[in-house]
């Protein structure tokens, strides 16, 4: 952000405490001071107009990233988002456009509770004219960013609040953009390909690592981008396996698992040579707040290798 | 008549200022009016309201023909958005309008043809290609913005156009045209609270017709005022008679003023009337009462103008009969063209989703 700060005076950043703050999560730690308040704007508690107000910026030749203090928190956003942001383009008929990122920290394994915790990238991803990216990696995460930044479309870019601190990787300081909309094979393999994204990725790498030593070979695909799907990557690395496991922490129903088994099942059928599976969140309403409580809502190593030697002898 | 300077008589209390800093509602004196809009500058707002209404009762009637799928008339607001589209710089001005203003667009000078090609959803519509509703979409030649039907939503984002045209050292306003219903919406506050605080160069112009839908005043709001609201942000507010072009014209040219001068925003209050059902397909005989509506048609804005430029000697029953043919004639014209062409082409109908293809680089 700060790189695409100083090299378009077009960007700036709004949200709540992002200010002298610098962030609940420090993501704008310093910028107060290096580009001042005129482009680090300390909003109300009001994340409706943090939406709205980011949106007709964008309209009128900024570049604005607002963030959303916590995804769940995003919720008052939607009419902005959704039945606006969406639609702007198409509904000028490309007269108008919003290059505009909203940034959120989502996801759990943090004890956050029922409002600390949520997975919200499915009611984006399901919204033609939205992006949606989610990078589970510091190197993706600086690329991702910055051609979202770039994109002359409204990005919704969600940073699993977990990795933040759980993750470590090598940036490198030099300028390079990750594209939107392309998977990355984080983990070559012939026997099973695992598709996932945001903190499941970790999880995934330790299960492969362990059913390795049980002489499975897994692939393991991180989506990034959940809107656009990267179909060509997805779709190459099931016709190999010819396995697939599905991994998430947002609940099962409708989620982006079902878009990609459905993606495998319209496209390559004929080269599966097991049932789809899929580890995801289970169907309660948001994730509890006690530990026990917060265990039996998070997908793990255990249950992802449970799955994976499920369709290894499939 | 020249630029003739025209001394035309303003209501008793037709602008009343409610101050942030003052807790008393203060009239203001008549002095401004003859000061701020000439006789011949008033004789156009006059000939563009004659050529608003007739389109307005044009696409009313084709409404009720089966040609015009929906119509939310303007009739009864026009001095109102005319007056105040008047006080600002076409084409520099940031127009963020809602459904209801079909005079802001023929004040700004788009025409009967541009206008009635959205009225019947016909290909080559500007805002949007007949994609949305009439009216709606985008006109970046006059820098108007219509998005949405959720009532409201709107604001914050003429706010945040404010904030680029701040940000951007540009020296335009932004006026956000919004209803009574909408003031009641969170957006609202959200938005008028930011656009105080930064003070920012906007215009919240409120067309109070006294009903949202079928809701009246009193179940929308316990106070007498939508613009007494601007003190609890920090902000001017205006009351004006919405049916007369003139204070609403002079209001306008003040809080633009204000804005360029980085004295942030206003929140004006037009009161208006509203001639016809919320929209063609509501039925207002169920909530308003007859009389009311007669009274309300006693206070026409189009009839207070006229009888005023007569009085003034500005307007002759010539002129004004040319007005009426010269509108009716481009109203037939456009009715005519708008007839005989096709709906859009739905070959295009996946275009402009997003700037490039899914897939395709952006960067």
């Amino acid at each position: 952000m700060r790189e695409e700060m100083s090299r378009d005076d077009r960007v700036f950043v709004m949200g709540e405490d992002i200010g002298a703050r610098g962030g609940v999560f420090l993501a704008t730690d310093g910028f107060y001071e290096h580009f001042g308040e005129e482009r680090v704007i300390d909003t109300p508690l009001a994340e409706s107009s943090i939406a709205g107000i980011a949106l007709g910026a964008a309209m009128n030749g900024l570049r604005p990233i607002a963030e959303i203090e916590f995804a769940d928190f995003i919720y008052p956003t939607f009419n902005q988002i959704i039945g606006e942001a969406a639609r702007v383009r198409y509904g000028s008929k490309g007269s108008l456009s919003v290059p505009m990122v909203i940034r959120a920290p989502y996801g759990g394994g943090v004890r956050g509770g029922l409002y600390h915790s949520q997975s919200v990238e499915t009611f984006f991803a399901h919204t033609p004219g939205l992006k949606v990216v989610a990078p589970a990696t510091p190197y993706d995460a600086k690329g991702l960013l910055k051609s979202s930044i770039r994109d002359e479309d409204p990005v919704i870019f969600l940073e699993h609040k977990r990795t933040y601190r759980l993750v470590q990787g090598e940036v490198p300081d030099h300028e390079y953009l990750v594209t939107l909309g392309k998977a990355d094979v984080k983990m070559e393999g012939d026997d099973v390909t695992v598709f996932t994204y945001g903190l499941m990725l970790h999880h995934c790498l330790e299960a492969a690592r362990q059913v390795a030593r049980e002489g499975i070979s897994v692939e393991i695909v991180d989506l990034r981008s959940i809107r656009p799907l990267d179909n060509e990557t997805i779709l190459s690395s099931a016709k190999k396996t010819g396995k697939v496991l599905i991994v998430h922490e947002d609940t099962k129903a409708l989620g982006v698992g079902a878009e990609v088994s459905a993606i495998i099942s319209e496209q390559a059928f004929e080269h599966l040579d097991s049932p789809i599976k899929r580890v995801t969140g289970p169907e309660v309403p948001a994730m509890p707040f006690s530990p026990s409580l917060e265990d039996v809502f998070m997908p793990d190593s255990d249950r992802i290798v449970t799955a994976i030697q499920e369709l290894a002898v499939y | 008549m020249g630029d003739a300077r025209l001394s035309l008589p303003v209501r008793k209390a037709a602008i009343t200022h409610i101050s942030s800093d003052l807790a008393t509602q203060i009239s203001m004196t008549e002095r401004f009016a003859s000061d701020v809009i000439d006789g011949q500058r008033l004789l156009d707002l006059y000939r563009r309201m004659v050529l608003s209404r007739t389109v307005d009762e044009r696409v009313w009637m084709l409404n009720r023909q089966g040609k015009a799928a929906i119509v939310a008339s303007a009739q009864g607001h026009e001095a109102a958005q005319m007056g105040s589209a008047a006080a600002l710089r076409a084409g520099d001005d940031h127009f963020y309008i809602y459904y209801r203003d079909l005079a802001v667009l023929v004040g700004l000078g788009m025409t009967a043809k541009q206008i009635m090609l959205g009225f019947q959803a016909k290909a080559g519509e500007p805002m949007s290609g007949a994609r949305q509703f009439p009216l709606h979409g985008g006109y970046p030649q006059l820098k108007i913005v219509n998005l949405s039907n959720v009532v409201g939503t709107q604001i914050p984002q003429a706010v945040g156009s404010a904030l680029a045209c701040k940000m951007r050292g540009q020296n335009s306003v932004t006026i956000c045209y919004f209803g009574d219903g909408a003031a009641s919406v969170g957006d609202c506050h959200e938005g008028m609270n930011f656009a105080a605080i930064h003070k920012l160069p906007i215009i919240f112009f409120c067309e109070n017709n006294k009903y949202a839908i079928s809701v009246p005043l009193s179940k929308q709001m316990a106070v007498d005022t939508i613009a007494s609201r601007a003190e609890g942000y920090g902000m001017k507010g205006v009351v004006v008679d919405g049916t007369d072009v003139t204070p609403v014209y002079q209001a306008t040219a003040e809080a633009a003023a204000l804005a360029r001068a980085g004295g942030g925003p206003t929140l004006i209050e037009a009161v208006v009337e509203r001639y016809l059902p919320h929209t063609s397909d509501d039925d207002d005989s169920r909530y308003r009462d007859k009389d009311e509506l007669e009274e309300a048609r006693k206070h026409d804005p189009l009839i207070l103008l006229k009888e005023r430029l007569m009085d003034g000697g500005i307007l002759t029953e010539q002129i004004y009969e040319e007005y009426l043919r010269e509108a009716k004639r481009e109203v037939d014209e456009a009715t005519d063209y708008v007839e005989a062409l096709p709906y859009p082409d739905p070959n295009d109908f996946f275009e402009h989703v997003y700037a490039y293809q899914e897939g395709e680089s952006s960067l």
